[in-house]
């Protein structure tokens, strides 16, 4: 635990990506199978499901410190993380320990879950009295469930790529998807031999960057593929002999959400397919996405997190495989062959599903030069997108967000100027600070909150409007201050919708704060009838 | 009430003076030189003896300000007052005002902790304290000075070791001072910001002993710098002032730096939670020992601290004041 926790140190201390790199490394050459397997399982974004609920831990916490709980919610409004601020009230510790990180998950953390109340309290303080600082805190956060460092799942795998000398796309491989940790996923890992023995399991997802400057930087356009940017949910559909699996980008098996597509699925040969999962209407299964339209995406939403849909919701909310890209075929890793090679081989697997199925191939969007396809990204509105991809026609399949081969050129957003009325601390690194603001627009001479936003701003932006907010706070409810309505701030937003569960009667998708309007008075900032109209304008 | 807040500060209506006021008035009472709570513009002020160099460069030349030593009684229109040390920084007072038999002590800004830069915070007896709040939450509670500083000395060893600077940044007022009186000077060279330096002078002038420091311009090439320790103010951090270091280590001092959040905010290597302020159990600590009937609690975390204080019986209630413990003092270097 020791190790780990200076791990974790080293890791948060640092914003170099090579110095994280680096501190991984090191703690993976030198830590023993077990614990190597756990910390990257963590640190790969695994959760174990939570022990000791939430609540409870805050109660024993302020109980142990002498304190009631109102001043523990207070601290916590302050630190903004759970696991920290028990860590910072709880008295120093009285003993310690030498135990790695697999005996305090696999000995003291997991057994928790099944004990009594009773005996949960008497064990969870013990520990908290073994552990200082950061290893009080690494561990609440493995109760609470919620460790996450600034490394991402590719950061880690890179590194242990690098300690030990494995290609990196192997390693991404095998620590994608379900796996639980133990000493032999350790070896097979390590193992340059070991075949895959989860069939199932995903590729990482290749990211696109946004486009920075305009498409002409890319070169000719003949040497790029362009398709339109759909606001899906982005999956690999993984067919592999009687193994079939639907991953989202999370690495989290959805196929349940989505039985109709799993049935369909079994009309593929074996292959890995990349696309986007949309609910299409009007699009008979058979008659490919060429007939019918997209749903916005709040219908497809009714799907999320929804296992064994009903009739209704799949009535209502029909979905297709939407394919961009093939992985694997006939259990080949095809990622490194060109993008024409993968994208011919896509369209003969699809279309020689017999009897038309729920998946069809994402066209190409054929604007010969670029001056025509800004043209007809100007169009991405009308046709239900967020704008246009660009992938490189002689691109392999890549890992991550490695840049260059794909990048994603979306439309401009919406936007309207809104005025600042309630704000609430931030979590994690703007704990403190006043971060997260609902906008208000006007409508019949009130101000109507009609979106929250969190991002946007620089740091000096941030501490500017924090400290306005603390000097114009006409009321407190609990966390959340109400503020004199003075400060505009344009605010950019991706899809904009009538909803009946909003106050305002208007939904918003992605709303980001693009800049402050100090220009503005309040009065001239925008009403629900210019929000009203541009809803009109993205509907169908 | 024998203090009450008012539009320009904290005023005494029987002494016809006000306290750290935030607007120019006739006579004001300083509790110490921090920009938040000395303000250039009014006629005459009251401050402890030991701070006036500094106060006098921060109030400027022309500024008069007469000075008393601890403890020295001071009849104003027939209020008797004292300064009494606080323990902040060098010249730091609690203002003792005494009035018809009634005695009110105004904290300024305070801490309990060890200080070689200053005199020690003195309990002082009152029935009402006007206390301060910057760090008034549990989760606030530091080490001592020497766990703090052996921390520092072997992050500074290190970065001596591998050949790289360590610039650590603090308010030049205070605690760029006390870091300089508590590291361990046999390390390596020292070297300062020219803002530290200006206040470095007012500290020696007032008999506090600080080591040896050198200015920028006095050390040439990048390698000299190799396994200094240099003190900057918090604005230094991404200025081109910093370039002349090459490959160094950077580091915080701040109370602020408890929190996890505010660590990541400053994008520093390491972050030393070295505070000016009493944390949660010197705030508790200081209000209990002046045996107050009554507390009013000014900047910071006044709202949580009242209410425990109600809770444990003991009267309290807010006072506005617009003191920068919340919002400034993490510039401050609080």
């Amino acid at each position: 635990m020791k190790k780990f926790a200076q791990l974790f140190e080293a890791i948060d201390s640092s914003t170099s990506t090579r110095a994280k790199t680096a501190a991984l490394a090191d703690y993976f050459t030198q830590a023993d199978a077990k614990d190597a397997s756990w910390a990257a399982w963590f640190l790969t974004g695994h959760r174990p499901r939570q022990a000791v609920p939430t609540r409870r831990m805050a109660t024993w916490a302020a109980e142990a410190a002498g304190l009631p709980l109102w001043l523990f919610e207070e601290s916590y409004d302050t630190v903004g993380d759970l696991a920290e601020t028990i860590t910072l009230i709880l008295p120093p510790p009285t003993a310690q320990s030498d135990d790695p990180l697999s005996a305090w998950v696999e000995e003291r953390l997991i057994p928790l879950r099944e004990m009594g109340e009773i005996d949960q309290r008497a064990r969870l303080e013990s520990y908290w009295a073994e552990l200082e600082g950061t290893q009080r805190f690494v561990f609440n956060k493995l109760i609470t469930g919620n460790f996450r460092v600034g490394v991402s799942a590719l950061l880690v795998v890179r590194a242990i790529a690098q300690a030990f000398g494995i290609d990196a796309k192997v390693i991404a491989h095998r620590l994608t998807g379900d796996w639980w940790p133990s000493e032999q996923q350790w070896r097979n890992l390590m193992d340059a031999a070991t075949t895959e023995t989860d069939r199932s399991n995903p590729y990482p997802f290749f990211l696109a960057h946004p486009l920075e400057n305009g498409p002409e930087t890319l070169g000719d356009r003949d040497q790029w593929l362009a398709e339109w940017k759909w606001d899906g949910i982005r999956a690999q559909l993984i067919r592999r002999g009687a193994a079939t699996a639907l991953w989202s980008r999370g690495d989290e098996p959805i196929a349940g959400q989505f039985p109709e597509i799993m049935a369909d699925a079994q009309k593929l040969p074996d292959c890995v397919l990349d696309g986007e999962i949309l609910a299409w209407k009007d699009g008979p299964p058979g008659s490919g996405t060429r007939g019918g339209r997209v749903m916005p995406f709040a219908a497809l939403q009714k799907r999320l997190g929804r296992k064994n849909p009903g009739k209704k919701v799949m009535e209502d909310s029909p979905v297709i495989f939407l394919a961009f890209d093939l992985l694997e075929f006939a259990g080949e890793d095809w990622r490194e062959r060109p993008l024409t090679v993968r994208r011919a081989k896509m369209a003969d697997v699809i279309h020689a599903i017999p009897g038309g199925s729920r998946f069809d191939t994402a066209s190409q969007v054929r604007a010969p030069t670029w001056e025509t396809l800004a043209l007809a990204r100007a169009q991405s509105r009308e046709q239900g997108t967020e704008g246009l991809m660009l992938k490189r026609l002689d691109s392999a399949y890549g890992v991550g967000r490695t840049k260059g081969a794909w990048w994603k050129w979306k439309i401009e957003p919406y936007t309207l100027d809104a005025v600042l009325i309630y704000a609430q601390k931030g979590h994690g690194k703007r704990a403190s600070l006043y971060t997260d603001y609902t906008f208000g627009i006007w409508k019949e001479g009130e101000l109507v909150p009609f979106a929250k936003a969190y991002s946007g701003l620089t740091d000096e932006e941030i501490r500017e409007v924090d400290a306005f907010i603390r000097r114009n706070t006409i009321e407190r409810f609990g966390p959340v201050r109400t503020v004199k309505p003075e400060l505009v701030f344009e605010l950019g937003f991706e899809g904009i919708q009538r909803s009946a569960r909003h106050k305002s009667g208007i939904a918003v998708r992605f709303p980001r704060m693009l800049r402050m309007r100090k220009d503005k008075p309040i009065a001239e900032a925008n009403t629900l009838g210019d929000a009203l109209a541009l809803a009109r304008l993205g509907a169908p | 009430m024998l203090v009450t807040p008012t539009p320009r500060g904290l005023y005494c209506a029987a002494g016809g003076f006000y306290i750290d006021p935030w607007r120019p008035v006739e006579r004001a009472v300083i509790t110490h030189a921090h920009g938040d709570h000395a303000r250039m513009g009014s006629n005459a002020y009251l401050a402890a003896r030991p701070g006036l160099p500094v106060l006098q460069t921060r109030l400027g030349p022309d500024a008069r300000i007469e000075g008393l030593a601890y403890g020295e009684l001071r009849d104003v229109n027939g209020v008797k007052i004292s300064l009494h040390p606080a323990g902040h920084v060098l010249g730091s007072a609690q203002v003792r005002i005494e009035s018809g038999g009634e005695v009110w002590v105004v904290s300024g800004d305070y801490k309990l902790d060890p200080d070689p830069t200053c005199e020690p915070f003195e309990p002082v007896r009152c029935d009402t304290f006007i206390t301060e709040s910057t760090f008034g939450l549990p989760i606030y509670r530091w080490c001592t000075p020497d766990e703090i500083f052996a921390g520092v000395n072997a992050w500074w060893r290190a970065n001596a070791a591998a050949g790289r600077a360590s610039v650590v940044f603090a308010y030049a007022f205070g605690k760029a001072q006390r870091i300089l009186a508590s590291v361990d000077d046999s390390v390596g060279p020292i070297v300062v910001h020219g803002a530290v330096e200006a206040l470095n002078r007012g500290y020696r002038e007032s008999g506090v002993r600080l080591p040896a420091t050198r200015m920028v311009g006095e050390l040439g090439t990048r390698e000299e710098f190799g396994g200094a320790l240099v003190v900057a103010p918090p604005s230094a951090q991404s200025s081109p002032w910093m370039k002349r270091f090459g490959d160094y280590s950077d580091a915080f001092a701040s109370g602020w730096m408890a929190v996890r959040g505010a660590r990541r905010r400053r994008a520093v290597d390491r972050g030393f939670v070295l505070s000016d302020h009493a944390d949660w159990a010197s705030l508790n600590r200081a209000i209990e020992a002046t045996g107050a009937a009554r507390v009013f609690v000014t900047h910071g975390q006044a709202t949580p601290l009242v209410q425990w204080l109600n809770e444990r019986g003991v009267e309290a209630h807010t006072m506005k004041a617009e003191f920068e413990g919340e919002a400034g003092a993490e510039e401050a270097g609080a």
